[in-house]
């Protein structure tokens, strides 16, 4: 399953952390470098699809929600 | 003339009158504290308004009651407002109060102070009920009027601070006596479909009796009852409502709540760049490390020169090869000190010797050695050995 962009951050801040105190091991710094470079470029990414949305939320005739466009001066 | 005899109800109908007609008594306010303090079955209020000199009984009838918007207390400091009247059954004058407001501080504040002490004591603002907030929400969910400045203050400041995630507004009006359960149903419906990921409730600036929605107890139960995180966010600064206390987290204004509520995505992309160049050091910092370390291991003698082990065990050869040599030199002259001393025995006993001191051996021709007469025949040939020299002679004859 995909990853959240809160759980990828999450992995994110511990990778950063972890390289920054050195306590990792050559080998693993490498492959933890090369995890931290691959989720940057992924939230980035997430990031970048930068398209808010804003709706009225309104009751359906079943109760359920239906959401109608919100249009907001600006 | 003669005098007027009144009857008690009489009389004490035309005191009613008298009071009853006097503007001034139609409409008083009067300060005082509240003793005495009684609700009947009825519905209906009595007490004792009284000051350090003076009491006055008074009525409150439940129609003017039922309005109160704060529990009247014995102690409490108020202001009555009312009309005096005489109660014709017993005689007596009161207060016919038809409403009480607190004194000084204002009721609204009391029913305030006395809503917050409830919800306190029951637990609603226990900072370990309060949940966190998701850092990186994706759906906004904001019950607030649609009319308002505030809501588009909110909009305006999610969008750019976190342009990712979507707003979803819950319309509802927030003020007037069907604020409360609209704002309590918007949050129980966001609940129910879970239409966000994150809630926040409140408005713009306005009076205390404005922003009464929010000190509304079913309202603070609502947000209480909230599965998703209830941020809040009435007036300005300065207010502080019911809502703030028993939310997740406290906005001063609805734009501090839209701050509260999402990262700033431009600081999470600095954020990202700076964790970029901080993994870099890390693993620059390890790699220098494991230089430092593999240097100083370099510098120890066996790495800068190999041969120097060689060395050593060369010399350790040698000295053994020494050691070896000396050892079979010993072991050569014992074996030739006991070569001499047998030689010298081999000597002592040799024939040779004797022969030398004048002695001779006679031996066959086969080379026996002669020890008998009978070993030789007459005119066999035989050879004698002498020291120097031998013989060789025939046997003329035997004894």
């Amino acid at each position: 399953m995909e990853k959240t962009f809160e759980e990828n951050m999450a992995r994110l801040e511990a990778i950063v952390e972890r390289l920054e105190k050195g306590e990792a091991k050559l080998g693993e710094s490498m492959a933890l470098f090369e995890e931290g470079t691959g989720l940057i470029r992924l939230c980035r990414q997430e990031l970048d699809r930068a398209e808010q949305q804003v709706v009225k939320l309104m009751k359906g005739a079943d109760g359920a929600p239906v959401e109608t466009d919100f249009l907001t001066e600006d | 003339m003669e005098q007027r005899i009144y009857s008690v109800a009489e009389i004490n109908g035309d005191i009613k009158k008298l009071i009853d007609g006097a503007p001034e008594l139609g409409a008083v306010l009067i300060r005082g504290e509240l003793s005495n303090y009684k609700i009947y079955p009825s519905g209906h209020h009595y007490f004792t308004l009284k000051d350090s000199e003076s009491s006055l009984r008074c009525v409150m009838f439940k129609g003017s009651a039922v309005k109160l918007r704060f529990r009247p207390e014995n102690g409490m400091k108020v202001i009555a407002a009312g009309r005096i009247s005489v109660f014709p059954r017993d005689g007596a004058y009161q207060l016919y109060c038809g409403d009480l407001t607190a004194d000084g501080v204002g009721d609204l504040h009391v029913a305030f102070e006395q809503l917050k002490e409830k919800l306190w004591k029951e637990g609603l603002f226990d900072e370990s009920h309060k949940k966190p907030l998701p850092p990186y929400p994706r759906r906004i969910g904001i019950i607030t009027s649609s009319a308002g400045a505030a809501v588009h203050d909110m909009i305006r400041i999610l969008r750019r601070r976190y342009p990712i995630a979507k707003v979803i507004l819950l319309p509802v009006r927030v003020q007037g006596v069907e604020a409360p359960p609209e704002i309590v149903g918007a949050i129980r419906y966001a609940n129910r479909y879970q239409v966000a990921d994150l809630l926040i409730t409140g408005r713009g600036g306005g009076s205390l009796e404005d922003l009464w929605a929010f000190n509304d107890e079913r309202v603070a139960r609502a947000i209480y009852d909230s599965e998703l995180p209830v941020i809040s966010a009435v007036g300005h600064e300065p207010d502080v409502t019911i809502s703030d206390f028993v939310a997740d987290r406290r906005a001063s204004t609805p734009s501090n709540a839209a701050e509260i509520a999402v990262p700033d995505m431009a600081e999470l992309l600095r954020w990202m760049h700076n964790a970029s160049g901080r993994m870099s050091q890390g693993v620059r910092n390890t790699l220098s490390r494991e230089q430092k370390r593999l240097s100083v291991l370099e510098q120890k003698r066996v790495m800068a020169d190999p041969t120097a082990f060689l060395q050593d065990r060369r010399l350790q050869l040698d000295l053994a090869y020494q050691r070896l040599l000396a050892a079979e030199k010993g072991k050569v002259d014992a074996q030739a000190r006991r070569f001499a001393s047998l030689a010298a025995s081999l000597d002592a006993i040799s024939p040779l010797k004797v022969l030398g001191r004048g002695y001779a051996m006679a031996q066959t021709a086969q080379g026996e050695v002669l020890r008998s007469s009978a070993q030789v025949s007459a005119g066999e040939k035989i050879r004698v050995v002498l020291g120097e020299g031998s013989l060789d002679c025939t046997v003329n004859d035997k004894e």
